[in-house]
C-alpha cells in the first residue's frame, strides 16, 4: 500500500525561486502527495491549527520543504512547528498523535556543500544546523531522516536542478514504496540525495 | 425705536454671540439660544427691536429656503423616492388628523366659527422645519428612525403648504374679504386646471434647468476658480429657484429642495453645500431671533390662560397625533415621544399662512397677534421639552439597570475605553473588544438602540459626545481611550475638539470617512486616524491581486507596504495642502489633490526587493 505524502512547502519568495518551482511541479505530478503551500495559505500567519492537525493525521510522511533562511526555516513554517505541535496532543502528556510518522527536510542553500562543513564559512554541516528539527520531531515521537538538500543554488543552471528535480522525485516514490523508512540505516552526517545516489549505482 | 442698520446688525450679532454658547452650555441646543435671544432684543425686554421685527422674520424667512436646499443637496433622488412611501403615509396622517381634531377642539372648546377653526387649524397643523431639522442635526439624530420620520412629516408639510394658501381665499366671508391680493403670482387669473399644469411644468423646468444648464455652468465657474463667483453662483442657484417659484406660487423651500435634490448627485455638492451653510446658519439664526423679539408679552400678559390653553391644546393634539401615526407605524415608544415631542411646535409657514388668513379677514387682527405669540411660545418650548427628555430617558436607565454591572476584573469594570457612536463601525469596535473582554463605555443618539445595548448588559449612555455634561456622566474623566466613530464628520470632529478641550489627558482614536476628513483630523492634531474607505479597499485589492496569480504572501506585504505608504503621504499632503490659501476644499481641488496623490503614488516601488537572504557572499569567501 502506497504511503501517503504531506509536503508541508514555506516560502516566502516563491515567484523568485528557481530550485523549489521545479521541485514542486514535479511533487504536483506525483500521486498520493498533498502540497500544503503556507505561505499561501496564511498569508497573515494566522494558523488553522485545528485544521493543521487534522490534516497531519491524515499522512504518513511529512516533508518540511523550505529555502534555509540564516541556517533555520523561513518564519511562517517556524510558527507552524510553534503553534500547531501542541503540547498533549504532538508531546508530552498523552501527546502521541504524530508517533511513528516520517519526517524531513528537503531544504535549498545559497551556499554550497563545502561552506557547510568544519572548514567552510558557516563552521558547521547542514546535519548539525538541523539537530533542532531532529529535536524536535524526536520529542514528537516522530522518525527523523537526515535532510534532502539542494545546494550552491546561486551556481545551478536550470538543467542541473532538473536533475536534482528528478532525484527528488525519486525519493517520493521510495518513501511512498517503504523503501526508505524508520529502519533504513543512513550515516548521520550524510545529506538523503547523496544517500538516494548511492542506492542507484 | 430706529436705528442705525450697523447697530441693528451689532445688536443682532452680539446677542446671537452672547446666547447661543450659554445655552449650548446649558445643554439646550442653539435653536433656544436664538429663541432667548430674541425675547431678550424684543419690545418686552430691552427693545431693540421693535415692530421691525416681522420685516426681519420675512427676510430671514430666507434661510429656511437655504436650509431645504442643504436638505435636498444631501439627500439624492433614490434616497427621496424610496422615502416616497413615508413621506405620505406619514406625512397625510399627520396633517389631515392635526387638523381634523384642532379643528373640533377650536369650535367645541374655543366656539370659533367654523371658517376660522378650519383656517387656522390648516396653517398651524405645520410644524417648524427650521427648528427640528437645525435640532435634529445638532443632536445626530439625523438619521435615527425618529429623525427620519420627523423629516419625511416635514416634507409633506412643505409640500402642503401649496394646496392650503389655494384653500384658505375659499374660507373668507364673501363680501368681507377683498380679493386675495397678497398672492401675487402670475397665474392667478387662470384657471384651476391650467395653474396645475403650469405648476407641474414648472417643477418640471427647475429639474431640468439645473441638471442641464446650472450644472454644466457651475463647471465653468469653478474653472474661473475664484472664491467669490461660486458663492455667488451659489447663491444665484437658491435665490433663482426661489423667485421662480414664488412667481407661480409655489413654496420657494420646496423649490429649493428640488434643486438641492437634483445637484446633490453633482460633484458640486459638497463645495455648494459648504458655501451655502454659514448663509444658511444666519440667516436661521436670525430667523428665530425674529420669531423670539415678535412673541407678544402684553397679549400674553392680558390673556395668559387663554394663550396658555391654546398653546396645551396645540401641542398636545400635535403630539398625541405623532405618537398614533407612530403606533400605526409600529415604532418604537422612545422614538416615538422623541418624534412627538420634536413635531410638537407650529412652524414658520404658520406665520405665513396666518397672516394670509388675516389679510382675507379670516381671523381677526387681535387672534391673529395671539397665534403668533402661540406659535413663537410653542417653538420655545420644544428645546426645553427635548432637554427634560434627554434628562428623563438617561435617569430611566439608571433606576431601571441600577449600578452598571461589575466585572469580575477590576481594570476591565473601570471602562478605560469611550466609543462614541454605535452604529455598523462603532458596534464592530465595541463588539471585537467585548469579546476579548473589554467593556467599553457607549455613547449613542439612537434610543432603540440604546435600549437594545442596554438589555445585553452594555453601558451605554443616550445622547450624542457634543454634551460636555454626558461626556462626564460616561466617565471621561477616568477614560484612557476614545474612540470617535460618529458618521457625519463634522460632528465627530466636534467631539473629538469638546474632548481635546475637555479632556486633555484623553488619547483619542479617531475614525475618518474619507481623505478629506483625515486631513481635517491631522488639522486637529489627531494622530491615530483610521480611514474607514483605506483598509477594506486594499484588502480587496490585496484578494484581487492573489485571484490573478501574485502570491498570497506577497500581495499581503505589498498590501501593508501600501497602507503604510498612504498613511505616510496623508500626512506629507496634510501639510502641503496649507500652502494655498485657505479655502474650502472645491471639486477642483479635490482633483489637484488627487493628481498630487496619484504622482506620489510613483514612488510606490512595486519591484522592492527583500531577499534578505544571501549567502552569496560567503559562497566566495569559502572558495
Amino acid at each position: 500500500m502506497n504511503k501517503k505524502i504531506l509536503i508541508l512547502f514555506a516560502h516566502p519568495k516563491f515567484e523568485n525561486s528557481r530550485i523549489h518551482k521545479q521541485l514542486i511541479t514535479a511533487a504536483k505530478n506525483h500521486p498520493d502527495v498533498y502540497i500544503r503551500d503556507l505561505y499561501q495559505e496564511y498569508p497573515n500567519f494566522n494558523i488553522d491549527i485545528k485544521k493543521e492537525q487534522e490534516l497531519l493525521l491524515k499522512y504518513d510522511i511529512i516533508l518540511w520543504q523550505h529555502p534555509v533562511y540564516w541556517y533555520s526555516c523561513p518564519p511562517l513554517l517556524k510558527q507552524w512547528i510553534d503553534l500547531v505541535l501542541t503540547y498533549g496532543w504532538a508531546y508530552g502528556d498523552g501527546g502521541n498523535k504524530l508517533e511513528g510518522k516520517l519526517i524531513l527536510n528537503v531544504v535549498s542553500t545559497g551556499g554550497r556543500k563545502e561552506a557547510y562543513s568544519k572548514d567552510g564559512g558557516n563552521k558547521f554541516s547542514l546535519n548539525e544546523f538541523f539537530l533542532a528539527f531532529q529535536q524536535t520531531a524526536t520529542l514528537c515521537k516522530m522518525n527523523y531522516l537526515p535532510p534532502f538538500a539542494i545546494q550552491g543554488s546561486h551556481k545551478l543552471t536550470e538543467s542541473e536542478i532538473g536533475i536534482h528535480s528528478k532525484n527528488f522525485q525519486l525519493l517520493l516514490t521510495l518513501l511512498q514504496n517503504g523503501l526508505i523508512n524508520s529502519e533504513t540505516s543512513i550515516p548521520s552526517q550524510s545529506l538523503l540525495n547523496e544517500f538516494i545516489l548511492t542506492l542507484k549505482s | 425705536m430706529e436705528h442705525s442698520f450697523l447697530f441693528q446688525a451689532l445688536v443682532f450679532l452680539l446677542a446671537a454671540v452672547l446666547c447661543v454658547p450659554i445655552a449650548k452650555k446649558l445643554g439646550m441646543g442653539s435653536v433656544l439660544g436664538y429663541l432667548l435671544a430674541g425675547i431678550l432684543l424684543g419690545p418686552y425686554i430691552f427693545g431693540f427691536i421693535g415692530k421691525e421685527g416681522e420685516d426681519i422674520l420675512h427676510a430671514a424667512e430666507f434661510g429656511v429656503v437655504m436650509l431645504l436646499f442643504i436638505i435636498g443637496l444631501e439627500l439624492n433622488p433614490k434616497e427621496f423616492w424610496g422615502m416616497r412611501k413615508s413621506i405620505l403615509g406619514f406625512g397625510s396622517i399627520q396633517v389631515f388628523g392635526t387638523t381634523a381634531l384642532l379643528f373640533l377642539c377650536f369650535i367645541y372648546f374655543f366656539h370659533w366659527s367654523i371658517q376660522m377653526s378650519l383656517a387656522i387649524s390648516l396653517s398651524i397643523s405645520l410644524s417648524s422645519t427650521a427648528i427640528i431639522l437645525q435640532t435634529l442635526k445638532e443632536r445626530g439624530l439625523s438619521n435615527s428612525v425618529a429623525g427620519q420620520a420627523s423629516f419625511s412629516i416635514l416634507i409633506f408639510q412643505d409640500i402642503m403648504v401649496i394646496p392650503i394658501l389655494a384653500i384658505l381665499p375659499l374660507l373668507a366671508i364673501p363680501g368681507v374679504a377683498p380679493i386675495a391680493s397678497k398672492q401675487t403670482s402670475i397665474i392667478d387669473g387662470l384657471p384651476g386646471y391650467i395653474q396645475t399644469l403650469v405648476v407641474f411644468g414648472v417643477i418640471g423646468l427647475v429639474y431640468g434647468i439645473t441638471r442641464y444648464i446650472v450644472s454644466p455652468l457651475l463647471h465653468l465657474v469653478v474653472k474661473v476658480n475664484l472664491k467669490e463667483v461660486f458663492v455667488a453662483a451659489s447663491l444665484t442657484i437658491v435665490i433663482g429657484v426661489s423667485y421662480t417659484m414664488t412667481l407661480v406660487g409655489l413654496s420657494p423651500a420646496l423649490g429649493a429642495f428640488l434643486a438641492g435634490i437634483v445637484l446633490a448627485s453633482t460633484e458640486y455638492r459638497h463645495s455648494l453645500e459648504a458655501t451655502i451653510e454659514p448663509f444658511k446658519g444666519l440667516l436661521l439664526g436670525l430667523f428665530f431671533i425674529a420669531v423670539g423679539s415678535t412673541i407678544n408679552f402684553g397679549i400674553i400678559t392680558a390673556k395668559p390662560i387663554l394663550i396658555f390653553s391654546i398653546v396645551l391644546a396645540v401641542m398636545f393634539v400635535k403630539g398625541v397625533v405623532i405618537f398614533s401615526i407612530g403606533k400605526i407605524f409600529k415604532m418604537s415608544f422612545r422614538n416615538n415621544i422623541l418624534t412627538a415631542i420634536l413635531l410638537s411646535q407650529v412652524g414658520e409657514f404658520s406665520f405665513v399662512l396666518l397672516n394670509f388668513s388675516s389679510t382675507l379677514y379670516i381671523i381677526p387682527k387681535d387672534l391673529f397677534e395671539l397665534l403668533m405669540a402661540v406659535t413663537a411660545i410653542t417653538m420655545v418650548i420644544t428645546p426645553i421639552l427635548l432637554v427634560i427628555y434627554e434628562i428623563i430617558e438617561n435617569k430611566a436607565f439608571k433606576s431601571t439597570l441600577g449600578e452598571p454591572k461589575q466585572q469580575a476584573d477590576e481594570i476591565h469594570s473601570m471602562h478605560k475605553v469611550l466609543i462614541i457612536g454605535f452604529g455598523h463601525f462603532g458596534s464592530t469596535i465595541g463588539r471585537f473588544l467585548r469579546a476579548n473582554g473589554i467593556s467599553a463605555t457607549i455613547l449613542d443618539h439612537d434610543p432603540d438602540r440604546v435600549g437594545l445595548l442596554r438589555k445585553m448588559g452594555f453601558n451605554v449612555y443616550f445622547g450624542d459626545g457634543t454634551d460636555l455634561d454626558l461626556l462626564y456622566a460616561a466617565g471621561a474623566e477616568k477614560a484612557k481611550y476614545l474612540i470617535a466613530t460618529i458618521d457625519p464628520p463634522e460632528v465627530n470632529q466636534e467631539v473629538i475638539s469638546l474632548v481635546k478641550k475637555h479632556f486633555p489627558h484623553i488619547e483619542i482614536i479617531a475614525r475618518a470617512k474619507n481623505r478629506y476628513d483625515a486631513y481635517d483630523l491631522l488639522d486637529m492634531n489627531v494622530d491615530s486616524i483610521y480611514r474607514e474607505t483605506l483598509y477594506t479597499a486594499v484588502h480587496l485589492a490585496v484578494d484581487v491581486l492573489t485571484k490573478l496569480g501574485v502570491r498570497a504572501y506577497t500581495a499581503e506585504r505589498k498590501g501593508y507596504d501600501f497602507i503604510k505608504f498612504d498613511e505616510d503621504s496623508i500626512r506629507k499632503l496634510a501639510k502641503s495642502r496649507h500652502d494655498k490659501k485657505q479655502y474650502i476644499l472645491s471639486a477642483r481641488e479635490q482633483i489637484e489633490l488627487q493628481e498630487k496623490l496619484l504622482s506620489e503614488d510613483m514612488h510606490f516601488n512595486l519591484t522592492q526587493n527583500d531577499s534578505a537572504w544571501d549567502s552569496e557572499p560567503m559562497n566566495n569567501n569559502s572558495k
